[in-house]
């Protein structure tokens, strides 16, 4: 669908989703990376454990559907060849610290001097400009300072980040967002432009529904309640708070148990389940959930007792069996998938989700995650492998016009 | 000369509930696109029912509606809106006439939803044949249990992201509340756009099938990959990282106030040790290496909580940062609402709100753009421009237009 145009990625491992996802829509990424590599080739896990930047499950996961060249534009020569390129880009995405690009004679305003047309996306954690810019933001700082970490966890223990970081993948998407629109922009406007993505802003973006709200309204910071995520308003309008995740005999499931009508129907069944499986409902008994709603409780310790009958008749099944029950009775229910879980999902096997991928070179299909929207009209999914390091210089560079003898010529020189 | 917004001359038909498609439908409208947002009185979007509400209402009112903060916070962009009521007919009519005006429609409705009233993509298609249509939901269109209702609550957890944040000897912790809502938008917005550019160069429209699950495990896709190449699942281990130390959230002078570390090279390591007044213990043979410190991060972490304690978490921040070493205050809603560097992207926003009063909109971009800038206004309010788009849009005379509202196809 993006066929027509080029986009050159020189991100770290910070960006290299925003890039993968035009690749994946048909664009030409062509990943430019230093000679010998790039560093997050790096990063675990690796292709059976075995560290090696051409066996890096985090580069392969990330960027698929690219060419890959490298080229050190830190050498003069370097950052002339870049600038050749850029002639014919139309995207250059870039993740490093603010300012690099300028020091190097290719920030925005030299870019634009070669090519009017390109857009340019710079990704960092916080920001090109402001008091932090010069911070430096790994994922669990990011999260930190964008208020998503504050949340999670529980209350006896320090604020809880996720042991797989992925802030970056949530400011790449954000990333790819502004591209899309400064490309669309282009065709009304003639001209590209700068744009300018932070991480902290991005999670920001992710918590701030529940944040905020609490804040602007009530000046009430939401603090960290271990799973019980669902605020629920009890007596004297007080609140306590529900469980979102709920642990069963081989797993967990997602449930918030939602009174009034709109939950009726399911609350009602999964009682009636209860019972016929002789499970002591407690004060459930009692309750009508039509009409109830959380105010006939006085105490969190109230809220918790009514929610232990229920993760107590949970933990009887497994997540598989609590989520048919639940379809079948028509409450809201979410099964906790491991990745292993979801390569058998029948949802995600129906609709072909997965994807195997060929390493002609490992001698082996790796299966990744599909495309997260798919297209009535226009091709679009995953074109290939992540590139080797260098792989596509002979042919990137002979459609710049370089003839094969001055590739070596550069390459003897440390410039590719 | 007045720049052109990237989305100037673009006709939205905004028909989402909840908060994916409206944080979709949100870049559009803010960098230009005409939108006009269609819902009925007689089932008004659930957000606009969930709490909290501001604490502006009077007795009597219905306390949310236009004041349920999910709802305003999820439509900070101008929007015209429409009330139309689905079980009328002539509102499928009037409809299928407004379709003719848009360049898009977005939909949230149960797949299938749609079809029934006749306004499935292949019926749009035949009014205005280059029609975008952007359908949105939880699993997707199409498979067996595309039809089961289901919240973010529960997308989190069949997403995957319920088992990627936990301490070694407890259950899992989830990372957010209705993760995918947050997460899968911009796949929704990349879609839509690629669409619309790619409309413009060949003509064609489309149907866009977005999955909130499929977008959202495209996140964790190391995770399956080293699932499909290791058979390895994650183990979840606290704030630990295998490849830094100190790496966590230590605890800060005050009342539940903290600070994240992260140190990762050895460079790192020296300005950290330098930083906290190099104490003997950090030249102990246990924190000699990287490998050392990871080794024996139990150990160390109990050290640095010593040092930290002793600190506000911004002195700790302002420290470490100033000798090059990551960390970052533990950020509560409080301390979001007077962060600089958020105030210097003028990222907080005071709108006035009929209903709400003033207050601060957030800005959904996580970037900034050189050529435009993102419009924030108070959300529209239900069928707030309802004679507008009948009478200005789809040509209705004051007649018709008061015929149909007695007849209540505008509810």
């Amino acid at each position: 669908m993006l066929s027509c145009y080029r986009v050159l990625d020189l991100t770290d491992d910070k960006g290299y989703f925003c890039g993968k996802t035009l690749g994946d829509l048909g664009a030409d990424v062509i990943k430019v990376e230093p000679p010998g590599g790039d560093p997050g080739r790096k990063r675990g896990p690796f292709y059976h454990d075995i560290p090696d930047p051409e066996k890096s499950l985090y580069w392969f996961a990330f960027n698929t559907s690219k060419r890959g060249i490298t080229l050190d534009i830190e050498k003069a020569e370097g950052r002339q060849l870049f600038k050749e390129l850029v002639k014919t880009a139309d995207v250059v995405l870039e993740s490093f610290s603010p300012g690099y690009m300028d020091k190097l004679g290719l920030g925005y305003p030299a870019l634009r001097e070669v090519n009017e047309g390109v857009i340019m996306t710079a990704i960092t954690p916080f920001g090109q400009e402001g008091p932090y810019k010069d911070f430096k933001g790994p994922d669990i700082v990011a999260s930190a300072l964008g208020g998503t970490l504050y949340t999670v966890g529980d209350p006896d223990r320090p604020p809880l980040t996720a042991t797989y970081p992925h802030a970056y993948t949530i400011c790449s998407m954000h990333a790819v967002v502004g591209t899309l629109i400064a490309l669309f922009h282009r065709s009304v406007i003639g001209r590209g432009q700068y744009i300018d993505a932070s991480a902290q802003i991005a999670l920001h973006f992710t918590g701030s529904a529940e944040i905020e709200g609490s804040w602007e309204f009530h000046g009430i910071t939401q603090q960290r309640h271990g799973r019980k995520r669902f605020a629920i308003r009890i007596k004297d309008d007080k609140n306590a708070f529900t469980p979102i995740l709920w642990s069963c005999k081989d797993g967990n499931i997602g449930l918030n148990i939602q009174l009034g009508p709109s939950g009726e129907k399911g609350n009602t069944a999964l009682v009636e389940w209860m019972k016929s499986e002789g499970h002591d409902i407690g004060r459930l008994g009692q309750w009508g959930f039509k009409t109830m709603d959380w105010s006939v409780l006085e105490s969190q310790e109230e809220s918790d007792e009514i929610h232990d009958v229920l993760q107590s008749f949970f933990l009887k099944f497994t997540k598989e069996e609590l989520f048919k029950k639940s379809a079948e009775i028509g409450l809201k229910m979410g099964i906790s998938l491991t990745p292993k879980d979801m390569m058998t999902f029948p949802q995600l096997v129906d609709r072909g989700f997965f994807t195997e991928v060929d390493y002609p070179e490992l001698g082996t299909t790796l299966t990744h995650p599909g495309s997260p929207t798919r297209f009535s009209d226009g091709a679009h999914g995953i074109k290939r492998r992540a590139p080797l390091i260098g792989e596509h210089n002979i042919e990137v560079y002979q459609e710049l016009g370089l003839p094969v003898e001055e590739l070596a010529v550069l390459k003897e020189r440390g410039v590719i | 000369m007045e720049r052109k917004k990237p989305f100037e001359d673009i006709h939205i038909i905004n028909l989402a509930w909840s908060g994916v498609g409206n944080f979709i439908v949100k870049w559009f409208a803010q960098y230009g696109a005409m939108t006009i947002r269609v819902e009925s009185a007689n089932r008004s979007d659930p957000m606009r029912s969930a709490q909290p509400y501001a604490p502006t209402y009077t007795p009597g009112e219905p306390p949310g509606l236009e004041r349920a903060f999910y709802y305003s916070q999820g439509h900070p962009f101008r929007e015209y809106g429409l009330a139309l009521d689905f079980n009328k007919p002539k509102a499928i009519e009037l409809f299928k006439k407004l379709v003719t005006w848009a360049d898009v429609v977005v939909e949230t409705f149960a797949p299938g939803r749609m079809e029934k009233w006749g306004l499935a993509y292949e019926d749009l298609k035949k009014i205005k044949p280059d029609i975008i249509m952007l359908s949105s939901s939880g699993y997707g269109q199409t498979g067996p249990i595309s039809k089961l209702a289901a919240f973010g609550f529960q997308l989190s957890a069949v997403s995957g992201m319920y088992e990627i944040a936990g301490w070694p000897d407890r259950p899992s912790m989830p990372v957010g509340s209705f993760y995918t809502d947050v997460l899968s938008p911009m796949a929704g917005a990349v879609a839509l756009a690629v669409a619309l550019d790619y409309r413009r160069r060949t003509g064609k429209g489309q149907h866009i099938d977005h999955c909130h699950t499929e977008a959202a495990i495209n996140f964790i896709a190391p995770l399956i990959l080293d699932y499909a190449a290791n058979q390895r699942l994650l183990k979840t281990n606290g704030n630990k990282l295998p490849y830094a130390a100190p790496h966590g959230v230590y605890p800060c002078k005050g009342d539940d106030r903290w600070v994240a570390i992260a140190v990762f090279t050895d460079e790192e390591w020296d300005s950290f040790c330098r930083v906290i007044g190099s104490p003997d213990w950090t030249r102990d043979s246990r924190f000699a290496t990287l490998g050392d410190r990871v080794k024996n991060s139990d150990e160390l972490d109990t050290l640095v909580n010593e040092w930290t304690v002793q600190f506000t978490a911004e002195q700790v921040m302002e420290r470490m940062q100033a000798a090059g070493v990551a960390a970052g205050l533990v950020a509560d809603g409080k301390d979001l609402s007077e962060d600089p560097q958020l105030d210097h992207y003028g990222y907080f926003q005071e709108r006035d709100h009929p209903y709400i009063g003033r207050h601060r909109h957030y800005h959904p971009s996580a970037f900034t753009m050189s050529e435009a800038a993102a419009e924030v206004t108070a959300p529209v309010l239900l069928g707030e421009h309802t004679e507008y788009v009948a009478t200005e849009i789809l040509g209705l005379s004051d007649e018709e237009f008061v015929q149909l509202i007695q007849e209540g196809v505008f509810e």
